[in-house]
């Protein structure tokens, strides 16, 4: 499993081609107490950097972007009744959808973990 | 809010104080302020339902005005019975233009040791001071004085512990009732304290020096008030259906379409004696094309600021949300806005257009959460 993370503090974690996606622990620190996610339904066709989902806080809404272009497989439905599970694990139990990679070489604009953590030290 | 390039982020005098409780600083109406503590808004707003909050409100506009007969040349800009009021009570009243849109509201005070007419006190919200200020002064120019208090700060003291709280470090506090005021020593301090507040529960809000102001906020914190930013602040009035100035209200809509007939009463409304009287008198006798209410969204989304209203099942639009989000105390999503009168009524269906999608909500009966003043 390859995990990639984005600028806009997504991450996905990969297993052959699919992709498993959330948002990171400093997402979920920004965004403060999550009360609703949209997520997209399976089927949906995600293009890399589009809207892919929106996460509602108390203080506001944000947007979801698809890290990867792809064909949406599942969503988590345990968000539906448990939208803190965003907050609490959100790189795992609060992961938001799972997605069929188009072009796997698409992994290879991302961060992996240690460029990730270095972009976020970068932000504060 | 955008401010002009260049423009300094004013401070309160609670700035530093704000800081070391790990407040998270946003610009709001011009000032530096705390939007949360690292407890969260959820829990922040919790806190103050079932406890105390303590938050700071030093941004708002405060002011005595001075002349003779003052309540009557006051009655001159709004719609409110200041006349009436005996000395210590409190109006919430509104600041009128001349077309009968709402420029401001505002907390109106008879000192309680003004026995000849003479003084008042007005709190005005931090996003208009400046041209509330100067409206008043120059509408009454040369006959009453206002003097701006920027050398106070305000601290809200909010929830069902804040009387207990109050009862340690200042107990004359206890003799007020909701919507009266005096000047009590609070902690050793001298605070101007008014029974009042955004919340909907009981509590104080307490115009201090400033230079006291963290004394006495260490004091409140120490007998167990929580500090509270301003995003709890947000949805504990939304939950309280109380209307935020520049979403809520503002210059297009007049009293009687915001649903605050009520701060209009029989004297007022007989003499039309107030700017934008006409307006209100043929909103009061021929109806209003449109009227604020209350919303519940009957899904989990929230809907904001900003969200189109539409008729039921694919029905043309009819209204704009004004103010909207998760409200921590009923458990779900909130929402105020403006929809025509046939469709006023508590429990009637209409549709939120949330990111494009129809989702089925009701027009609710406001507060959404009960007031629990402390009324005689």
């Amino acid at each position: 499993m390859t995990v990639k993370y984005t600028e806009d503090h997504e991450w996905i974690a990969v297993t052959g081609s699919t992709g498993r996606v959330g948002i990171t622990d400093y997402a979920q620190g920004q965004l403060g107490d999550v009360v609703f996610v949209d997520l997209p339904a399976a089927g949906v066709l995600l293009e890399k950097g589009g809207e892919a989902a929106v996460v509602e806080s108390v203080k506001a809404a944000s947007e979801v972007f698809a890290p990867v272009t792809g064909k949406v497989t599942a969503s988590n439905a345990h968000l539906e009744a448990e939208p803190s599970l965003v907050n609490s694990s959100p790189e795992g139990d609060g992961w938001f959808f799972e997605v069929e990679l188009s072009d796997l070489a698409e992994l290879d604009g991302l961060m992996d973990a240690a460029a990730y953590k270095d972009y976020v030290a970068s932000l504060d | 809010m955008l401010l002009a390039p260049g423009t300094e982020l004013k401070r309160t005098p609670l700035h530093d104080l704000h800081l070391e409780l790990g407040g998270k600083m946003v610009p709001f109406a011009g000032y530096e302020m705390p939007v949360q503590y690292p407890a969260g808004i959820l829990t922040e707003h919790k806190t103050t339902r079932a406890g105390a909050g303590l938050f700071d409100v030093s941004h708002m506009g405060q002011a005595w005005l001075d002349g003779p007969d003052v309540a009557a040349l006051f009655e001159t800009l709004v719609p409110g019975d200041i006349a009436g009021l005996k000395p210590g009570q409190i109006r919430y009243t509104l600041l009128m233009a001349e077309d009968g849109g709402i420029l401001d509201d505002l907390m109106v005070t008879r000192p309680v040791d003004d026995t000849d007419g003479s003084r008042l006190f007005l709190v005005v919200n931090a996003a208009c001071k400046d041209q509330d200020f100067a409206h008043i002064a120059e509408r009454l120019a040369g006959r009453a004085t206002l003097t701006r208090l920027d050398d106070r700060a305000l601290l809200a003291l909010q929830g069902p512990g804040a009387a207990a709280i109050m009862r340690g470090l200042g107990p004359a506090a206890l003799d007020l009732t909701f919507m009266t005021a005096a000047p009590v020593e609070i902690a050793g301090v001298p605070c101007l304290l008014s029974r009042s507040g955004y919340t909907g529960e009981d509590g104080f809000e307490i115009s201090v020096p400033a230079g006291r102001a963290v004394d006495l906020a260490r004091a409140l914190l120490g007998a167990g008030a929580s500090p509270i930013g301003l995003g709890a602040r947000d949805s504990l009035r939304l939950e309280a259906g109380l209307c935020l100035y520049g979403h809520d209200i503002d210059t297009t809509t007049d009293p009687i379409e915001a649903s605050l007939a009520w701060t209009v009463p029989k004297r007022r409304r007989a003499a039309a004696d107030f700017p934008g009287a006409a307006r209100v008198l043929a909103a009061l006798k021929d109806g209003v094309s449109r009227k604020r209410v209350g919303i519940r969204p009957l899904g989990r989304a929230p809907a904001r600021e900003g969200v189109a209203i539409a008729a039921p099942d694919g029905g043309p639009e009819i209204g704009i949300v004004t103010s909207g989000g998760f409200g921590p105390s009923v458990e779900g999503p909130v929402a105020m806005g403006y929809v025509p009168p046939a469709y006023a009524a508590p429990g009637t269906r209409i549709d939120l257009l949330v990111r494009g999608k129809p989702l089925p909500a009701e027009v609710a009966t406001l507060p959404f959460t009960p007031h629990r003043y402390a009324k005689p």
